[in-house]
């Protein structure tokens, strides 16, 4: 017995051991954790318009007084998987009738009017967020990354990277069956 | 060619290290006195050569020198002298070459100043010293050599990471390796004497001084960390329970644990084998902490410089060390005779429930800690664990242990009797519950447990306070006779009072930030007026200062109270151009009471001219966070200095474990 006990640390140690081994593995991002909103409600911010698009600003209220789930997609212009996110986004906003609005990471306004304007602009609002605060806040990695945020404000799903895969289009429309149904 | 003499210094170290690895611990085996007192001259060479390799590193910070790599990533000639110098450790390779330093120093200082220790357990104990040097060595000249040249020089540097450059992070590192690689030297001690197969009371002995120095100085790192991150993050936290202040607080709870078990061995002769065992796992908690850091196994807010190959070679150096002692331990350990025998209540039994206390609580830490690693590889879930988990399993660990403190100095050895003892701290349980319906009425909002938190913090205090009372008598003999006694009374004696007051202290700060905290984040334009905790906040507007390598957006905020000025906070925000990044400067207002707190950010967005936001907190007691922290080290520091602990530590007697020693 007593010798049993006493080869306890070290085989916690060997566990602790291959757990470490098993995590130092290269293809393992340990960064990638989901959002720390999920459930929460939505961070603090105001971001005014992006000048030129004529779509208006997007503060938290907006997303607060809602009564259906908002998609908000943080793009930007100089982001190439988002040009390629952009035509899926608009086709969802066409034929599903879908709330999508948008934070403008880190761009230029006349930059990213010019983007919408040769691309269609899918948004119903978009803030310009030029100094990355408002990503700061959203605790976003990179762009492009999307939030579902449910009705009453709460964050409910966070996708990070362009939604241009099957796989990840469908679990966008998986999480939006599920915001609509849990309605307050 | 100051860089290629501190590569080879280090060079030369490393063989020196293999030397002193060696030929000591053979020397023990067929006891051949020469080659056992080899280590004295090896372990001291090893350290002067490590210096002289630390000491090239600091002068290419000190005269920017860009033709060596970590000097250009980690400096920039703008940059204030103080920072240049600690500079020298603020990247990955640095600190390795100061973790490697401080480990030479332990070895060198027990060599030297340990004459008392007898020549085969120094020399066992100095050879696996070098074991340890050799792996981390090893290392840095393999995989991190801070020497490394680059061609071209560029014209200047990229600058230390800007959140780096303050006075308080920059002493954090020295202090905080000093405790984690100090426990090194417990470590190599514990080794050694499982070789020999023998632990006795002498050896306790030898073992506290250098465990509680390592104590001391990773208490004094913890808590400087803290405090950094409060006042510099502008979040106005001190504590996270993020993976790297995990790793260090792990080290650090052991470490006590360590401190407490080993008094019972040297005193009675018992928990020899525990002894043992926690002196290995502490030091081994410091070693997976340096993995977990380096290797970006876990995400984390500290992350330092990532490289998998770094991981691999930091995780064989564990395997070694770690696997090899326990091993060695689950080898040895049957050989070692039980101590001395004791009923369950006594001053051993409430040492025992304290180590098996911080064992636990130390277990909880490394579970949640690790926990995101486990369930990933198991089921591929990632998740984060964050302070609700470690909050709501971490504190009901410690509050009992803080209840059991206050009792634990007033039992004797053997069998003490518990029903006397209440009945002396009846007047302390009285006001302790007073205190906690006194809170109670003042602050009806946050969680109960609270409350009982600070009437246990209170208890503590107190207890404490009348066992050091009647330790001199107090008020019960002549106060000349009583202040005689305090004269006589150990030092030893007199730092546990100052630590577990100390941590009395430091409970109230924990307790009042956390639960009775107001915090107001917002948008403000210049002329907005906030109310918190019966200030009257006004912020007037912000303008622009030019520092030596930042420029800076300083927000004036006036405040008042009941309609009379109380203070004028000037939060800070900068920019460091050539680092790229920004950091936060709070404005921190302190009094016994609680600390008004501002910090600002930029705009939120050009367009909206003016606006910042505010954070502004008032964080109820917090400054006895700190200053009880300042009394646990200074408590370790008093108990340091205690004479019996450094000179006339006995000469080792043959197992006499229960020879008449006066209890503490």
């Amino acid at each position: 017995m007593k010798k049993l006990l006493s080869l306890l640390p070290l085989c916690a140690a060997i566990g602790i051991g291959i757990a470490g081994w098993w995590g130092l593995n290269p293809n393992r991002d340990p960064g990638a954790i989901p959002s720390v909103l999920i459930d929460k409600p939505v961070p603090v911010f105001e971001l005014s318009d992006v000048a030129g698009t004529g779509t208006p600003g997007l503060a938290t209220q907006d997303l607060l007084m809602s009564q259906e789930p908002i998609l908000v997609n943080v793009f930007a212009s100089w982001c190439l998987p988002c040009r390629a996110e952009h035509a899926v986004l608009a086709r969802m906003v066409r034929e599903e009738d879908l709330n999508l609005v948008g934070i403008n990471y880190k761009d230029k306004p006349a930059t990213a009017a010019k983007w919408l304007a040769e691309l269609g602009n899918p948004y119903s609002r978009i803030g310009s967020d030029q100094t990355g605060r408002a990503g700061i806040e959203w605790g976003i990695s990179g762009v492009p990354e999307t939030f579902i945020v449910g009705p009453g404000g709460k964050v409910i799903f966070r996708h990070v990277g362009p939604i241009s895969s099957d796989a990840a289009l469908a679990k966008i429309r998986g999480a939006l069956a599920v915001a609509r149904k849990d309605k307050p | 060619m100051i860089p290629e003499l501190g590569q080879f210094a280090l060079t030369l170290a490393l063989i020196t290290a293999v030397v002193q690895g060696v030929l000591p611990i053979w020397g023990a085996s067929l006891n051949n006195a020469l080659w056992m007192r080899s280590a004295t001259s090896t372990a001291s060479l090893q350290f002067v050569l490590i210096a002289i390799a630390f000491g090239a590193l600091m002068r290419s910070f000190v005269v920017s020198d860009f033709t060596v790599l970590n000097v250009v990533e980690n400096s920039n000639s703008l940059k204030p002298m103080l920072f240049k110098v600690a500079g020298t450790w603020g990247s990955h390779e640095g600190s390795l070459l100061l973790w490697t330093l401080i480990l030479a120093l332990f070895g060198a200082a027990v060599a030297v100043l340990g004459r008392n220790i007898p020549t085969g357990l120094k020399a066992r104990t100095l050879s696996v010293q070098a074991w340890i040097s050799i792996g981390f060595l090893s290392f840095m000249l393999f995989t991190s050599n801070p020497f490394d040249r680059v061609f071209p020089a560029p014209l200047d540097g990229n600058d230390l990471n800007p959140l780096l450059q303050d006075v308080g992070l920059a002493m954090h590192p020295p202090l905080l390796y000093i405790g984690y690689v100090g426990f090194s030297i417990v470590f190599s001690f514990a080794v050694a004497a499982l070789i020999e197969g023998r632990v006795d009371p002498a050896w306790a002995r030898w073992v506290r001084p250098w465990t509680l120095a390592a104590w001391v100085a990773l208490t004094g790192g913890i808590a400087l960390g803290s405090w950094w991150a409060y006042y510099e993050l502008g979040w106005g936290g001190w504590w996270f329970w993020d993976p790297v202040e995990n790793v260090s607080f792990m080290p650090w709870l052991l470490g006590t644990a360590l401190l407490h078990s080993a008094i019972v061995t040297e005193k009675r002769g018992a928990f020899k084998s525990w002894t043992i065992l926690l002196a290995i796992l502490t030091f081994s908690l410091s070693l997976l902490g340096t993995f977990i850091v380096r290797s970006g196994l876990l995400t984390s807010v500290h992350a330092f410089a990532v490289d998998p190959e770094r991981g691999i070679y930091i995780l064989g150096l564990l395997t070694v060390s770690i696997g090899g002692s326990l091993t060695l331990y689950a080898a040895r350990v049957h050989k070692m005779e039980p101590g001395g025998l004791f009923a369950p209540i006594s001053r051993e039994g409430g040492l025992l429930l304290n180590n098996l206390l911080l064992t636990l609580a130390t277990a909880t830490v490394l579970f949640g800690t690790l926990y995101p690693l486990f369930l990933e590889g198991l089921t591929g879930d990632k998740i984060s664990v964050g302070p609700p988990f470690f909050n709501t399993s971490f504190i009901p660990i410690m509050l009992p242990l803080v209840l059991i403190m206050g009792i634990g100095p007033f039992l004797s050895w053997k069998r003490a009797d518990l029903a006397g003892i209440i009945s002396r701290l009846k007047w302390v349980i009285l006001i302790a519950g007073i205190s906690a319906l006194v809170v109670w009425y003042i602050q009806t909002k946050g969680p109960a447990l609270a409350v009982i938190a600070m009437a246990i913090a209170v208890w503590l205090l107190l207890a404490t306070l009348r066992e050091w009372s009647s330790r001199i008598r107090l008020g019960q003999v002549e106060l000349t006779e009583s202040l005689d006694r305090l004269r006589r009374v150990p030092r030893a004696a007199h730092g546990m009072t100052m630590a577990h007051a100390g941590l009395a202290v430091c409970m109230f700060g924990f307790v009042g930030s956390s639960a009775w905290k107001s915090e107001e984040v917002l948008f403000v334009q210049p002329g907005k007026l906030v109310q918190i905790a019966g200030f009257d906040v006004t912020f007037e507007g912000v303008e622009q200062v030019q520092g030596p390598n930042y420029t800076a957006s300083v927000g004036k905020l006036s405040v008042m109270r009941n309609g009379r000025p109380v203070t004028i906070l000037r939060p800070e925000r900068r920019s460091y151009p050539v680092a790229q990044s920004q950091t936060t400067e709070a404005a921190i207002r302190s009094t016994p009471a609680g600390d008004l707190y501002a910090s600002i950010t930029e705009p939120v967005n050009q367009e909206i001219e003016g606006q910042w936001t505010l954070r502004i907190l008032y964080e109820p007691l917090v400054g006895f966070v700190w200053f009880g922290s300042l009394m646990l080290v200074f408590g370790g520091l008093l108990s340091l200095s205690d004479r019996r602990l450094r000179v006339g530590a006995p000469k080792r007697k043959a197992r006499s474990a229960s020879l008449p020693i006066a209890a503490e």
